[in-house]
């Protein structure tokens, strides 16, 4: 049986796709990882999903009950915390996690174990006002919210957004104690980064799943060799790069372009042709492609 | 559960640091100051006289109308022109022009005429100024009548037949106008603050995102609105309380009628203001939006409601508008039992109109207020 189960979902706003016919199965246990840009329709499913608005066709199961028919079930089940911190930013830290404790029937003694690994960080600053917290104390807080009931399913729409990377470390080490503790988690992000640390990803687009699949697969289907390109003048590069007969792909990845190039052109005559453009400095190395590659290139095939 | 999110509100009240002031300061301010302003009565015309007479009969009639403390004395002079300056300048509200041969005519033909010309720009300080100003010469006309009477006391002369209107206000015998406005701002207060705040709240919650998270959890929209709703009940009880402290101890006006009847009513008048407010703030995303229609919506009902202006006064199709304006017959009623001493039994018609308004309000905001959209 499966935690999550969504069959040929569609919302539009207006006209406008924001999910279009997504269908996917989340296991039990499963840390399910939804990666996609910004206005991906990332935002829109979670809401679905946690019963905050309803398909416009489709279906959508959570621990086998439907999100619709059955949406009152599912609230006491479900754990979610948006990507905006929604926690009322002037009672104490203590006073909100006490307030979602007695909403969901129970109290934060029962479930103490299951968040005080994360509660503990935020303590001393328990008889703090929830907006005074820094941007990392406040996920960490809402996420002790929403698991304060000891949900089966946990929904997390771009936790780590916006927050340090120290503090992104923390959250996601967090994650994985919690996968340990048997609840089914799914989380969204932008970071592709993010994405090698979940058991399954599905890229997302324009309200379509463009893959779904377990990070390792879908690094290793990733079809070409890849090059790593640098010279001295990079803001000329991309666009010479781009003009380069043989070259199918070339885009920016952090300090160098990942570059793709089909049987006609080779490293040696890349080089020269940089050379003759007036670039110093040339380094192409050959590297293993990341899950941002792969989704550069799917939606590239996407006809995006 | 419902006890959880009461107190959840509750703390979030009181540790508003504007809330809690507001609270106590709209209803001193309101108490202390505006029956003080908002007071129809007209007092200190400043009127011009125009004496073309100067005899003895002409001087009473100016110190008679001088001392009866509705006018002041602004100038007088001896030609209407220069009475008109006064009027053009600002200085003189009102012109009593007294013709020459006044004391003549009055004692030769029994009859004569004076002349009242009003600056009719503030239309009531006008006419009521000068409505005044004629009872008070009816009043020397009279005197003078009976003076004349008994000085002459000749069989001969017919003393003309003729009978004078003595009024008796019922209830407010002084025509004091505080009495009459001090229950109806009450019910203006608890409008604005019953009706505004519980708006403002669930729009404040709809823009801090807390709303989501709310209506992830198991709590119904009913529990959920009716959290909202009792802090607010809570707060117009005070509100009420306080103002009816100070109306006792500032204006000594105690209700004739039981506080038991005013309760009640307020009871339910709270319901359906702030059922109004909580509807206004399902349909608004933000805070300027849900003041907006509020003001919008207070103004008219305030305007239409017959708190300065009678009701039976206004055009018919505007009567038949206030029909359906809570307001109005929480005014009623709060003056029928601070004025009149009005029993519940008297007043059900507005009993049974509260409650429907009540009834359709709260109704209309736990439908609108849609969890799943």
């Amino acid at each position: 049986m499966n935690a999550v189960s969504v069959n040929r979902l569609c919302k539009s706003y207006n006209g406008v796709k924001a999910l279009d016919d997504v269908s996917f199965d989340v296991a039990k246990g499963e840390l399910y990882g939804i990666i996609g840009p910004d206005g991906a329709g990332k935002t829109t499913l979670f809401r679905i999903l946690t019963t905050l608005i309803l398909p416009d066709k489709g279906t959508a199961l959570v621990q086998s009950t439907d999100v619709v028919k059955d949406y009152s079930t599912i609230r006491s089940i479900i754990g979610y915390m948006p990507g905006k911190f929604s926690l009322y930013q002037d009672l104490t830290v203590e006073e909100n996690l006490n307030f979602f404790a007695t909403v969901f029937n129970t109290t934060v003694k029962e479930n103490y174990h299951l968040i005080e690994d994360i509660y503990k960080h935020i303590e001393p600053f328990r008889t703090r006002r929830a907006g005074k917290l820094s941007g990392g104390m406040k996920q960490k807080l809402a996420l002790s919210c929403a698991l304060i009931h000891k949900p089966d399913v946990l929904f997390l729409d771009e936790p780590t957004t916006g927050v340090d990377p120290v503090s992104r470390k923390e959250f996601w080490e967090m994650l994985m104690k919690l996968k340990k503790q048997g609840i089914t988690i799914i989380v969204s992000t932008p970071y592709m980064d993010e994405a090698k640390l979940c058991d399954r990803i599905a890229l997302m687009q324009n309200g379509k799943f463009l893959r779904i699949d377990t990070p390792d697969n879908i690094v290793a289907s990733y079809p070409y060799r890849l090059w790593a390109v640098r010279s001295s003048s990079m803001h000329i590069l991309l666009d010479d790069l781009r003009s380069c007969q043989g070259i199918t792909s070339s885009f920016s990845f952090g300090t160098c372009y990942h570059a793709t190039m089909d049987e006609t052109l080779t490293v040696e005559k890349l080089k020269r042709y940089l050379l003759d453009k007036g670039h110093h400095n040339i380094e192409i190395n050959e590297i293993s492609p990341t899950v941002e590659d792969c989704f550069m290139l799917l939606l590239k095939e996407d006809g995006v | 559960m419902i006890k959880f999110l009461i107190e959840k509100e509750f703390k979030q009240i009181f540790r508003n640091s504007f809330i809690p002031r507001m609270i106590i300061m709209m209803p001193l301010m309101m108490m202390l100051i505006f029956p003080w302003a908002a007071n129809q009565e007209v007092k200190n015309i400043k009127l011009s006289v125009v004496d073309n007479d100067r005899t003895t009969m002409s001087g009473n009639l100016v110190r008679k109308v001088s001392s009866s403390g509705y006018f002041i004395l602004n100038s007088v002079t001896g030609s209407y022109t220069d009475a008109m300056k006064d009027i053009d300048s600002g200085s003189s509200d009102i012109i009593l022009e007294i013709p020459a041969d006044f004391e003549k005519q009055m004692m030769d033909d029994k009859h004569s005429t004076v002349m009242i010309s009003a600056n009719s720009v503030n239309g009531t300080k006008g006419t009521l100024g000068s409505s005044y100003l004629a009872s008070i010469l009816n009043d020397y006309s009279a005197e003078l009548r009976s003076d004349m009477m008994q000085n002459l006391s000749i069989s001969a002369v017919q003393e003309p037949r003729s009978f004078s209107i003595v009024p008796e206000y019922k209830f407010n015998p002084r025509l004091d106008y505080k009495v009459f406005m001090v229950p109806a701002l009450m019910v203006m207060l608890l409008t604005m603050i019953t009706g505004f705040l519980p708006a403002l709240n669930i729009v404040s919650e709809k823009e801090a995102g807390t709303i989501e998270q709310i209506n992830v959890t198991p709590a119904s929209r009913f529990q959920f609105i009716l959290a909202k709703l009792i802090p607010y009940w809570c707060i117009g009880f005070v509100i009420l309380t306080i103002c009816m402290g100070l109306a006792v101890c500032v204006y000594s006006i105690i209700p004739v009628g039981s506080l038991l009847t005013i309760y009640l009513f307020a009871m339910i008048y709270i319901l359906v203001v702030s059922g109004m407010g909580l509807v206004i703030s399902n349909y608004s995303d933000t805070m300027q939006q849900a003041m907006f229609v509020m003001f919008f919506f207070v103004m008219i009902l305030l305007l239409m409601s017959g708190l300065f202006t009678p009701v039976g006064s206004m055009p018919d199709w505007a009567q038949y508008i206030t029909i359906l304006n809570p307001l109005k017959y929480f005014i009623q009623v709060m003056r029928l039992v601070y004025l009149k001493g009005s029993g519940f039994f008297q007043m059900i018609p507005q009993f049974l109109s509260l409650c429907c308004f009540a009834l359709f309000f709260n109704v209309w905001a736990i439908l609108s207020y849609r969890k799943s959209s």
